[in-house]
């Protein structure tokens, strides 16, 4: 009986720890975004690495997404006769939901990983100790540039995800299956508000950008100096990130799109 | 890959972003529909605004000429106080009246004007009181079972059934 208790206090504390090693993690990386804006090169090439090379994936997706939307869409709408409204069912789900969710999602797998896999190895080799040697500190010169530029990419990427999506479902909706183009982009403007459903998508991709960066950045410093350890940091890292971001998303929801 | 031709890409990206957001807020939302600067605004008074929201467009023979500004309940008259921005090239005369209508049969509402014959135009800020209010589904309803039910009391033989079923 003890034992249990004995667990349970044990498991309260391992939680703790994990949480209090993420604050200070997240209070350390704060305090190192200054120094990394002095030298706004490093964010650059990030920003390239994280952005530019993303683009491709959220692009296809976003596009894919779009078609699909657009063609299930039609099908459910046309028995209510109600197929013009599909422009506007098409921009809310992608603006509000889908374009910040699955651009988060996608960006957990394409740049979260790489940059887990980046750091642990980085640290594995021993190149973090040899920074910190020469007195660079390595949260200043190689994660604060990283963090920055995730901020700033998810937000573009999730625009542009949004945005083809929106195309995608012009095209299969107005040229393939012949809704009147007209009504597509009149119903969706009249229906579609600039600070309520666009701006609070943006603002959603910018938390998500926040939390994906972050978990990846922690799991990869965090990281076993091993193989194995590097390999479960990645993992962990898809894990971690894509639920933040679903339970993140829910929580966002109701605090935007509750009220009427 | 040398430095420069990293920020050229860079600021593609970043531009091609900034192009998504104009594309998001001109042409998938409402940014580009109105541009507030070259409008005036009028109050109309209505007993009943039905399910009309902020943003709702002002039509006139069908074709879009303002947007719903705000609405409010005045508290002396009871009545929704519905401020319209009308594009300033478009204007109604005096005798005009307004009506809140239903695009399609579920729809959402809008005001349609309907344009009287005087010579004297609307001036920005006119208080507008010649108006007819949303239909309200259930009323109707009730109204049409409460007129069968009369019918039904005051004649129960079929053969001496009067027109009432077209009277409201």
């Amino acid at each position: 009986m003890s034992e249990a208790i004995a667990a349970v206090g044990r498991r309260t504390l391992e939680v703790l720890r994990i949480l209090g090693h993420h604050a200070t993690f997240f209070l350390d990386l704060l305090r190192a975004c200054p120094a990394a804006l002095r030298r706004p090169y490093l964010v650059v090439a990030q920003i390239h690495a994280i952005g530019n090379l993303s683009l491709v994936i959220i692009l296809a997706s976003g596009l894919a997404v779009g078609f699909v939307l657009a063609l299930q869409m039609y099908y459910a709408l046309v028995t209510y006769g109600a197929a013009e409204s599909l422009g506007l069912i098409v921009n809310l789900s992608l603006t509000r939901e889908l374009g910040p969710v699955v651009t988060a999602l996608l960006y957990a797998g394409r740049a979260g990983t790489s940059l887990t896999a980046e750091i642990g190895l980085m640290k594995a080799g021993e190149q973090l100790a040899a920074m910190d040697m020469m007195a660079v500190d390595p949260r200043s010169r190689v994660l604060a540039p990283r963090f920055l530029a995730g901020i700033v990419s998810m937000p573009i990427l999730a625009i542009l995800f949004s945005s083809i999506g929106i195309l995608g479902a012009y095209v299969v909706a107005v040229l393939l299956i012949g809704v009147d183009a007209g009504n597509f982009w009149s119903i969706m403007q009249s229906g579609v508000d600039v600070r309520r459903d666009i701006g609070n998508g943006i603002v959603k991709s910018i938390v998500f950008g926040f939390i994906c960066t972050f978990i990846a950045l922690y799991q990869g410093y965090e990281a076993e100096a091993t193989p194995e350890g590097v390999a479960h940091g990645t993992t962990r890292t898809v894990v971690i990130s894509s639920l933040g971001v679903l339970m993140m998303d829910f929580v966002l929801t109701a605090l935007m799109f509750s009220t009427p | 890959m040398g430095k420069k031709s990293v920020e050229m890409l860079v600021g593609i990206f970043v531009l091609l972003g900034m192009a998504g957001l104009v594309f998001l807020a001109l042409k998938a939302a409402n940014l580009g529909t109105f541009s507030g600067g070259d409008t005036y605004t009028l109050r109309a008074y209505f007993d009943n605004i039905g399910a009309l929201k902020v943003r709702a467009p002002v039509r006139s023979a069908g074709v879009t000429v303002g947007r719903v500004a705000s609405i409010k309940l005045d508290p002396k008259l009871y009545q929704g106080v519905v401020e319209l921005a009308i594009q300033r090239d478009v204007q109604f005369p005096t005798d005009s009246s307004l009506r809140i209508l239903t695009s399609g049969l579920l729809g959402d509402q809008y005001i349609g004007v309907e344009p009287g014959a005087s010579e004297k135009m609307w001036a920005p800020g006119d208080e507008i009181k010649h108006t007819q209010s949303a239909v309200v589904l259930e009323s109707l309803i009730s109204q049409f079972l409460f007129n069968k039910a009369a019918d039904a009391g005051a004649a129960p033989a079929p053969a001496a059934s009067s027109p009432g079923g077209g009277k409201k």
